[in-house]
């Protein structure tokens, strides 16, 4: 039975066509994955869907919902529908929550709203019972709870609570585990497949994964600068796809960079038994203050020229281990050695080693200042040097070349580039000064498929051309099985398991690995082989 | 340019131009000297031949009085400003830049402490003690600025600190003060400007309340609040002494909040609304 039908629909915003004609279907009990970089338009039409649309939007084309015209529906009758026929998971479970109300409160919520006559203790049991849907069995979460008590995956599982309490028809999840370790999203994915089976319910799932709606999508839509340019059963979709930019959207995300295989083995970091503590704040005014072991007797070594992946959940200990490598915190046990010499020297960061590390964040549109201009973003590093560069103008110049960007651009300013060439410039920045190591701290994680495949290019280029040595932290495994010669595993401040990427990725021992790699979504087997 | 088509900026500049203009007009030209007293023309009407605003009861022109006095309140609310920033944006720098130091605990406590007391006593306590000046009230006004500053820069910058590019300033070898300085002080500007506006705005007010109980400038430097004062055994039979200086600082303190609230609505990223 079609729930969901979408005809020729436009959408502009203040005269700038935003959709060009989209039509696809959902019906009961089936999940439809719309997988798109950003800005395809995969959200506005999920926000089309619910009429949760801009100042200044136009549509035309034709939505219902269950025999409902949404496009012409009043505000107050998509206020009745939204919450109760379609609901909406979103991307970041952080800020979706009130911090102020309780969770029970919060799920209760949308009941109250809806259903206004329902007395508040019934409410509070149905509330339970969505919690309890959404596998938060209520003995272990009760509904007095916080937000910030829980955990990210948790905290997903009340924003799916609230939305499924009402047992809408459709359910739109926009992006609903980017956010989340991969474990945790392997769990809230089946959550959701469980629920759609269960209830009945339409599932739109919007995702720039390709991976994660292969395993779960009954059929799929691929939307690129705001059309669909290809869609099908999921089942035989990879097999029969013919659009280029489908086809490229496929080979981007199980891309593989061309790399020359490390040749020395001369140790260029050496991590010896680095512990770090954290001090917890005091419970009671005189007793004496916790520690938290952040980091755990982590000892591994760096060959020049090699690429040594570190994969790990949010909260295992790799930034701490990153910041400590950079000298940026003191350790509390073991030693950091990069060619021979500390990190730290006594006190203070010794500059002579700090001079052969730089560093990439994730987030390129967080780490330039705003209000300087790239030439003076880039140089930044110079400050290492004991004397200023005399050709400065000149390296800056050479630096924003070998990443694939115009000298011209460093009279510009960071938010004139897209998030990829802002990406290029971190990597311009830490190329400036030459390097020995360079530490990539989930350098591509929010980059779309097509541009990650590009700066991973651009990675493994460079560090042919200048014998760069990488760290690659990531939670990504796709990406670090694709760039790293060999991979460390992190849980709770411990190194678990290490070895040649391959091997640890074919036969992985320790059960932590094991769980990581099988949670990790996976492209069907004969799909990777059409690649 | 978004700043002019904001209503409240347009209204508000209007407002603080007119009387920064009539300030700076009064260097060069009053309609009568300020100083002079003239019994025979005393408490003449608004609107009465050559006098615009009338006099007081001593004579003297009003209209030039108020002119002559905008000059007294700007500078004493502009350079109390001035401290509070000088003194009160690096030490929030500092306390940033060291937080949950002994540094950090020092200033903020010293802060609290200053928060502490209700501004005009001490400010009154201030001029008792040193004697009743322009300067002392600039002086005491001016302490009381900084900790605003202090506490407003120290918020706005901690949140910075967690920025990656700090964190790259960090890996490139800068130390705090050179981070703060580079990185911080230029991305709190912003907050500055719209928190400089409305102190300002509170400088007249505190400067007329100093003068209006006679700790202000002193006569014969004519004073808004001092005006206002001399006004008041006369209200019943001359309402117009007290109606003008009275509406000068209404105007002037409307006229910078107004400034000020549309500078954070341009500014503050957490309530701007539209695109971003």
């Amino acid at each position: 039975m079609t729930l969901l039908t979408i005809r020729d629909l436009h959408l502009s915003i203040h005269d700038t066509e935003i959709l060009h004609g989209i039509s696809l279907t959902v019906d009961a009990g089936q999940i439809v994955g719309v997988i798109g970089e950003s800005g395809s338009g995969k959200s506005m039409t999920a926000y089309c869907t619910t009429q949760l649309l801009p100042n200044g939007s136009h549509t035309t084309g034709a939505i219902t919902l269950d025999g409902t015209d949404i496009l012409s529906a009043s505000e107050s009758t998509m206020c009745a529908l939204r919450g109760n026929d379609i609901s909406m998971v979103f991307q970041e479970p952080m800020t979706a929550l009130n911090p102020v109300k309780t969770i029970g409160d919060q799920v209760a919520e949308t009941i109250l709203i809806h259903e206004p006559d329902t007395p508040k203790t019934d409410a509070m049991k149905r509330a339970a019972e969505a919690l309890e849907r959404a596998e938060l069995p209520n003995d272990r979460f009760p509904l007095t709870r916080f937000p910030h008590e829980m955990s990210g995956g948790q905290r997903q599982r009340v924003v799916i609570a609230m939305a499924i309490a009402l047992r809408p028809k459709l359910l739109i999840a926009d992006e609903p585990t980017t956010a989340l370790d991969v474990t945790t999203q392997a769990e809230i994915l089946t959550l959701l497949t469980r629920l759609v089976r269960e209830d009945g319910m339409g599932l739109m799932m919007i995702t720039h994964d390709l991976a994660v709606v292969s395993g779960m999508a009954d059929h799929i839509h691929i939307m690129q600068h705001g059309r669909i340019v290809e869609h099908g059963p999921a089942d035989t979709l990879f097999q029969t796809m013919r659009h280029p930019y489908s086809k490229a959207l496929l080979a981007a995300s199980a891309h593989v960079p061309d790399r020359d295989a490390p040749d020395t083995e001369t140790p260029l970091l050496t991590v010896q038994n680095v512990t770090r503590d954290y001090t917890l704040p005091r419970k009671t005014l005189f007793g004496k203050p916790g520690t938290f072991r952040a980091v755990d007797d982590v000892s591994f070594t760096i060959q020049r020229g090699e690429s040594l992946g570190l994969v790990g959940e949010s909260g295992c200990g790799k930034s701490t281990l990153t910041r400590a490598i950079l000298g940026l915190e003191q350790i509390q046990g073991g030693e950091i050695l990069m060619s021979g010499e500390p990190v730290f020297a006594g006190k203070k960061p010794n500059r002579a080693v700090r001079r052969k590390m730089q560093v990439v964040f994730q987030d390129p549109y967080g780490s330039f200042n705003p209000r300087h201009r790239v030439s003076r973003l880039v140089s930044e590093p110079f400050h290492l040097l004991d004397t200023a560069p005399t050709d400065r103008a000149d390296r800056i110049a050479e630096a924003l070349r070998s990443v694939g960007l115009s000298p011209d651009d460093a009279e510009k300013y960071p938010h004139e580039f897209s998030g990829g060439q802002r990406q290029r410039i971190a990597i311009a920045r830490a190329l400036i000064i030459k390097p020995e190591l360079i530490i990539l701290d989930e350098a591509v994680s929010a980059l779309d498929v097509s541009i990650r495949a590009q700066i991973l290019d651009l990675l493994a280029e460079l560090s042919d051309t200048y014998g760069l040595t990488y760290l690659f932290i990531s939670h990504d495994l796709s990406v670090v099985r694709s760039i790293t010669d060999r991979v460390l595993v992190m849980k709770a401040g411990k190194i678990v398991e290490q070895g040649a990427t391959d091997q640890v990725f074919d036969t992985p021992h320790h059960g932590y690995t094991q769980n990581l790699i099988n949670a990790a979504p996976q492209l069907p087997d004969d799909v990777r082989t059409l690649i | 340019m978004t700043l002019l088509r904001n209503r409240n900026i347009l209204i508000g500049a209007a407002l603080t131009a007119v009387f920064a203009i009539l300030a700076l007009v009064s260097f060069v030209y009053t309609p009568y000297d300020v100083t002079g007293v003239d019994i025979a023309n005393r408490l003449k009407k608004p609107l009465s031949e050559g006098y615009l605003l009338g006099t007081d009861h001593f004579g003297r022109d009003i209209l030039s009085m108020i002119m002559v006095g905008a000059r007294t309140s700007i500078a004493v609310a502009l350079v109390a400003v001035g401290i509070g920033i000088t003194l009160g944006v690096p030490l929030g720098l500092a306390a940033a830049a060291n937080k949950g130091s002994l540094t950090d605990e020092l200033i903020m406590r010293s802060n609290d402490l200053v928060f502490a007391f209700p501004s005009l006593v001490i400010a009154i306590l201030i001029t008792a003690i040193f004697g009743p000046s322009a300067l002392n009230a600039i002086i005491a006004i001016g302490i009381f600025n900084i900790p605003v500053f202090a506490r407003l820069t120290r918020g706005a910058a901690l949140s910075l600190w967690q920025r990656d590019y700090i964190l790259s300033a960090r890996v490139a070898g800068k130390g705090p003060a050179r981070i703060s300085i580079e990185h911080i002080l230029p991305n709190v500007t912003n907050l500055l400007i719209v928190q400089g506006t409305i102190q300002f705005s509170l400088g007249i007010l505190a400067e007329a309340g100093l003068s209006y109980v006679g700790l202000g400038a002193q006569p014969p430097i004519p004073s808004w609040g001092r005006m206002l004062a001399e006004s008041q055994t006369m209200i019943s039979f001359a309402p117009h002494m007290a109606l003008f200086p009275g509406l000068a600082i209404v105007f002037t303190v409307l006229g910078l909040n107004l400034m000020g609230d549309g500078l954070r609505d341009i500014f503050d990223p957490r309530i701007r609304r539209g695109k971003t």
